[in-house]
């Protein structure tokens, strides 16, 4: 580490080194701190006041009363819970068939380039697109996907995906995996690549069966990559809204933190509550990341031992 | 270069003192042909009058439309001149737009129904202009109701029990697809409108009094969700839960259903040359809650306003007048049936010819039920929000009628903070 140097060994150079180095970071970190820091410092303050959309002047510090808002307000728990539920249930499953696709994908067959660039195409539609089709495509009246179940014989009657309380957020989870279960295979199959070869030829002079090389070599090769890709997602997903808010629009039984925020934001113009529900799904975010970057900091060690 | 500047004052000077053609920005509803039919009315007013008009299309659904709006006043945005404003907006909105009372002549408002124009009026302030005027209507099949002998339902009660019976008749003979009734129930501003009718029919008021006290908390209101609710999967597919105007319209046009809820633009819609139902349809005010009930519908409608953020405030008043104008609500009313809110229009024999039931209809808007947003001013989106969440969640299933009005009086109440909205 260099701060642990002692400041008085530097030599002239280092500092003149040191000086052109801040004369290049500063002007980032001034950008880093005009869009991001102060954007998010201005969220933390309104979520103390009781700002409204309009007029943002007249706020009047309230202390911490949008939070026992926020505390007191069933729906708000509910959100939590919906999109801790959305967050596990989508990245589990977008892990899994993500890496099934990946080694599919990296074994070589006929057509290879074609499937690779096939796969990607759910996730190079964007998200608003591809929601308001798969919109049409659940409808209960008119949808692709009852019409297909009940010509198979699946189902007996067409299933309100949407709009039943019960099934609503698995269609939503289900949208989700078809989207980003792409972005998942892409990161692996990156990871897969990069295998050295030389392992599994050993393995295989040693006779060893394929399941057992999978969780013994190629997991233990991918995981850096694998536990990237799961950060990133859960990142992704512990934000979503689009999604949400086109299938099932403000329906509180699939309601996010997010749309909640926006909810009490723009509907309600109370930039108070909804500042408060923002920051508090930012220090959500914030906790997840940091408790990921010790467990991979843990992995590293483990891994150089 | 320096010819430029030169050959602009020319330029200037050839044209005279002829007004600067204006850039004019419209938002017009996207429900059914509105959006159409507003490209036309302004298109007409540009040609006749030099300026150049864009209609920016807008979200279908009232609720977000609402939230686009808020977000481009809040920021006091200058890119549209012209907003089209729901009747329950103008307290909430008012204070961005002009005050049209100076740009029109006491003529033209004097033509509109007093009670329309009064919705528009804000602290003394004319915010906008009433264009059309809506109540929810019941829409039945005719030729379905003539085949199994039924008459067309004055209760709600009647309307469960026909609409079952000619649902079971029509599925056993082959109609898999056939449902007796469609309405809205996405969670959103359109099942307010659907669940004040029900309430206000069965005599349950109008979720808060026009005192300001919270009165949907009640037995009357509590039978009137849970007679809703009994329809879910019944007599209304379960999809209906997530269903806006154009989704129960879909249904109901392509035969599925034998009643629908709806507003007024559906009628020439259903009754178009691609309407599979066309000629077909047949058009009443919606039921009474039991015997001792009335018959309510909802009160809707849409009025336009100017931006105190346009740059052309004039040219834009100017539109708005040639807009709500007796002309252009004939028109509208013949093509689109909408329904006038000049009261000369209804009694039009053209218009009466297209629309025979538009001068029906005079009195049934008349005593239309309107949702609480006068007296419950910038608080009525959460009002609202809160009634339609308990009411989805009773017609989900999520509790019964009581037990969720409960649990809503006592959020409005917090809502209200000791008293006042």
């Amino acid at each position: 580490m260099w701060s642990s140097e002692p400041p008085a060994a530097a030599s002239p150079l280092t500092r003149a080194r040191v000086r052109a180095a801040w004369a290049f970071v500063t002007p980032m970190l001034a950008v880093l701190a005009l869009v991001a820091g102060w954007p998010l410092l201005r969220t933390v303050w309104l979520g103390f006041t009781d700002a409204e959309l309009a007029g943002m002047g007249d706020a009047t510090w309230v202390g911490l009363d949008n939070y026992r808002i926020l505390v007191g307000d069933g729906t708000w728990w509910r959100a939590v819970g919906n999109t801790v539920w959305f967050t596990v249930v989508s990245v589990a499953l977008e892990t899994v068939l993500g890496l099934a696709i990946a080694l599919v994908l990296a074994a070589p067959f006929p057509g290879r380039g074609l499937a690779r660039a096939a796969v990607l195409v759910p996730w190079a539609i964007p998200t608003i697109v591809s929601a308001k089709m798969w919109g049409w495509m659940l409808h209960d009246q008119f949808g692709l996907i009852n019409d297909a179940l009940l010509g198979l014989g699946l189902i007996a009657e067409p299933v309100a995906w949407t709009a039943d309380p019960d099934l609503a957020l698995w269609a939503v989870i289900a949208v989700d995996v078809w989207k980003t279960t792409p972005f998942m295979a892409l990161l692996l199959l990156a990871a897969l690549q990069m295998r050295p070869r030389e392992c599994y030829e050993a393995a295989r002079v040693d006779g060893i069966h394929p399941v057992v090389v999978f969780f013994r070599v190629t997991l233990p090769l991918i995981r850096p990559a694998l536990v990237v890709a799961v950060v990133f997602r859960a990142l992704d997903a512990l934000r979503v809204f689009d999604l949400i808010y086109v299938l099932t629009s403000n329906s509180e039984a699939t309601m996010s933190m997010s749309v909640y925020a926006r909810q009490q934001l723009i509907d309600f113009q109370d930039a108070g509550v909804g500042s408060a529900a923002a920051t508090l799904l930012f220090l959500v975010v914030a906790v997840f990341t940091v408790i990921t970057i010790m467990a991979g900091r843990l992995d590293i060690t483990e891994g150089a031992r | 270069m320096k010819a430029l500047p030169i050959l602009a004052a020319l330029a200037l000077a050839m044209l005279g003192r002829a007004v600067p053609a204006a850039e004019i920005a419209i938002s017009c509803g996207a429900v059914g042909q509105e959006l159409a039919l507003c490209r036309e009315g302004a298109e007409a007013w540009a040609e006749r009058t030099g300026h150049t008009v864009t209609v920016v299309s807008t979200p279908a659904s009232a609720t977000e439309r609402l939230a686009l709006y808020q977000q481009l006043l809040a920021a006091q945005a200058p890119d549209i001149d012209v907003f089209q404003i729901d009747v329950i907006w103008p307290g909430l909105l008012g204070a961005h737009f002009v005050d049209l009372k100076t740009q029109a002549d006491a003529e033209s408002l004097a033509a509109h129904v007093p009670a329309i124009l009064a919705n528009n009026v804000v602290g003394n302030r004319l915010v906008a202009m009433p264009w059309f005027t809506d109540t929810g209507l019941l829409y039945y099949r005719k030729d379905l109701l003539d085949k199994h002998g039924a008459a067309v339902p004055a209760t709600w009660q009647a309307l469960t029990e026909t609409a079952a019976r000619i649902q079971a008749a029509e599925r056993a003979a082959g109609n898999g697809r056939l449902w007796g009734y469609v309405w809205q129930g996405r969670a959103y501003e359109g099942l307010t409108c659907n669940a004040l009718e029900w309430i206000d029919a069965h005599g349950g008021g109008t979720i808060v009094g026009d005192d300001g006290a919270v009165t949907v908390n009640n037995p009357r209101a509590a039978a009137a969700l849970d007679l809703a609710a009994s329809w879910v999967g019944a007599i209304s597919p379960p999809g209906v839960l997530n269903y806006q105007e154009e989704e129960a319209r879909g249904v109901f046009q392509s035969g599925n259903a034998v009643f629908m809820r709806n507003w007024p633009y559906a009628w020439s819609l259903v009754n178009g040359a691609d309407s599979p139902v066309r000629g077909r349809v047949g058009i009443a005010p919606l039921p009474r809650g039991g015997p001792d009930g009335k018959p309510s519908g909802a009160l809707g409608g849409q009025t336009l306003a100017v931006s105190k953020y346009s740059r052309h405030v004039d040219a834009a008043a100017d539109l708005v007048l040639y807009l709500t104008g007796a002309d252009e609500q004939k028109r509208r009313a013949i093509v689109g049936s909408f329904n006038p809110t000049i009261a000369a229009v209804y009694a039009d024999p053209e218009v009466a010819a297209a629309n025979p039931f538009l001068s029906g209809l005079a009195d049934a808007v008349s005593g239309a039920v309107a949702r609480p947003s006068r007296v419950t001013g910038k608080r009525y989106n959460r009002v609202s929000t809160a009634f339609w969440n308990a009411v989805h969640a009773t017609l989900s299933g999520d509790g019964d009628g009581a037990a969720n009005l409960a649990k809503l009086e006592k959020d409005l109440d917090r809502l209200r903070r000791g008293g006042r909205w």
